[in-house]
């Protein structure tokens, strides 16, 4: 049995898997199928100041390799979740990184705000969910609209922050480099990535939002390359996700260096993909002689 | 809500009609905690998302459960590749079914088209207390009638081009019972104009009318807000999900 603990930002993992924002909601309906503390983390719902309706169906389509999807950043705001959600999520031994996003850097701020004196382990500002039409995108695609963001929300809170990066850029690692210097913690990436697909029959697209952020298998091999190139370019933790799917795709974010893992599509395919991952990880750290899993980070070999 | 996923054996396929299958699966826990209006979700080898499928029959002293589907795409289509012998991995059993309540003396089921599989297991849940009105496109596309006279349901058959049965709409028949009135509930599943058409004279009448309706959906139980649908409850609006809210909902609360 190898170590599979991580540490990032002086919060400890028992292993470094963690079921992206937005696919487990808050850990609810998944706990119905396994224990939620055989996870590493829980990357909760992306929640916003107030309440949020999201966006008219279909908000799924199906892709090769993959899915896109526009759900809009519905949720019941922060202080339902301050409330209900994390009191419950906080009962079942596991790293809540609290997932928050807004309009504006002053409601992200104050999104962060409502956090203090709660017992979220971590915050996760998305600055690159590309569903909403004001603010998301904008903030992540540019060096000083993320390092304002980055900076108001540090600002408000004391909690480690993970910035959660857009790949819908020409330079991620500049993104990583300016959130870095304007006080991130950490880094995850990447979120999804901005697609459409078209009704051939009907000339409409499949998304009633037109376009959507694309994820699953098809997206793994930009994961890798973007977790890298970020790696080398700052000095806080990255917290690798986009389309892993085995212990083997997390073996190989993590070599590529990332410090813990995030599953997402694949949960949809296989809803104890999290749990399956973890298991093999270990199989391989144990057939190759590894006794921790921190032993792997950022070790690729460029040729 | 109680669900399980697993790999289950496919005991019996056939074909039942134009690219439409019948499995019956044993799944014994499924189909203890299954209730009619439920569907399960079939994870298919080459992609990411599942296919929700609606549940035809529930037999809880076998362990088994009936699926009945159409292949619709390549999803369905690789569904329709499984053969007796083989087994297919399950989410089940998933969402909110339909209202079985025992002191309803009278009510009307409604499918139309692949919207009638789901109707059967309530046809067998009220027997005789049940009209099974069904709609197709024509006498080769009509499905599961013997099946619904088995469950003690009175059948009434309709086609779009009269090949078989009455010719016109299931609203047509639905809408004289109701002018005869004692109906006490009216349960229905099929394409959005035909659960409009229902929805609105039962309204009109003042009987309660329950309808399941379709999205596209990924995890299939109400954690990533995928399948979203237009309802409204005390006079406020909102998204409900049509895998954990529904499929099945109050026409009431649905905006059509």
């Amino acid at each position: 049995m190898a170590d599979l603990s991580v540490n990032i930002c002086g919060v400890d993992f028992k292993n470094p898997i963690i079921p992206a924002s937005g696919v487990f909601g808050y850990g609810r309906e998944y706990e119905e199928l396994f224990p939620l503390n055989k996870l590493g983390g829980i990357a909760t719902k992306g929640t916003t100041r107030h309440q949020r309706t999201g966006n008219i169906a279909p908000r799924i389509a199906e892709t090769p390799a993959g899915m896109l999807n526009s759900v809009g950043l519905q949720n019941p705001g922060i202080d339902h979740f301050v409330e209900v959600d994390l009191p419950y999520l906080m009962t079942k031994d596991v790293v809540v990184l609290a997932n928050i996003a807004g309009s504006t850097p002053e409601e992200c701020a104050e999104t962060a705000a409502k956090l203090e004196g709660t017992d979220a382990h971590m915050i996760e500002l998305n600055i690159s969910c590309p569903n909403v039409k004001q603010g998301g995108a904008a903030f992540g695609t540019s060096c000083e609209m993320a390092a304002e963001v980055t900076k108001i929300v540090r600002a408000a809170t004391t909690k480690p922050l993970v910035v959660k990066l857009s790949p819908n850029v020409t330079n991620i690692a500049e993104i990583a480099k300016a959130v870095e210097s304007a006080g991130a913690d950490a880094v995850s990436l990447i979120n999804t990535l901005l697609g459409m697909r078209i009704d051939i029959n009907t000339g409409r697209p499949i998304l009633h939002n037109n376009m959507g952020g694309l994820s699953g298998p098809a997206i793994f091999p930009v994961a890798v390359r973007m977790v890298y190139q970020v790696a080398n370019a700052v000095k806080i933790p990255v917290i690798g996700m986009g389309g892993v799917s085995s212990g083997k795709d997390a073996i190989e974010l993590m070599m590529a260096g990332a410090s813990a893992v995030q599953v997402g599509a694949a949960i949809f395919t296989d809803p104890y993909a999290p749990v399956r991952i973890v298991e093999e990880m270990n199989d391989f750290l144990d057939k190759k002689g590894i006794s921790s899993v921190r032993d792997i980070i950022g070790t690729v070999q460029l040729w | 809500m109680k669900y399980t996923q697993g790999k289950y054996l496919i005991i019996d396929k056939k074909a039942i009609g134009c690219e439409i299958y019948s499995f019956e699966i044993s799944c014994p826990e499924v189909a203890a905690a299954a209730v009619p209006g439920q569907f399960v979700h079939i994870r298919i080898g080459s992609f990411v998302l599942r296919r929700p499928i609606s549940i035809c029959g529930i037999d809880k002293e076998k362990g088994t459960l009936r699926i009945v589907f159409e292949i619709r795409g390549e999803g369905t289509a690789e569904i329709a590749q499984l053969n007796k012998g083989d087994v297919v991995d399950m989410l089940a059993p998933l969402g909110h079914g339909f209202t079985v309540d025992e002191s309803f003396k009278k009510v009307v089921l409604i499918g139309g088209g692949i919207g009638t599989p789901p109707m059967l297991p309530l046809a067998k849940a009220y027997g005789n207390k049940a009209v099974a009105i069904s709609g197709f496109r024509n006498s080769s596309a009509v499905i599961l009638q013997e099946d619904f006279k088995s469950a003690g349901a009175e059948t009434i058959l309709c086609t779009d081009d009269g090949s078989a049965g009455i010719h016109g709409f299931v609203t047509q028949p639905l809408a004289e019972l109701a002018e005869k009135g004692g109906i006490d509930a009216v349960f229905a599943c099929g394409p959005m104009g035909m659960l409009k058409g229902i929805a609105s004279i039962c309204k009109e009448k003042g009987i309660y009318c329950e309808i399941s309706l379709e999205e596209r959906m990924a995890c299939g139980i109400g954690a990533c807000l995928g399948c979203a649908c237009r309802t409204k409850r005390n006079d406020e609006e909102y998204f409900a999900h049509v895998c954990k809210d529904g499929p099945v909902f109050n026409a009431e609360e649905v905006i059509l």
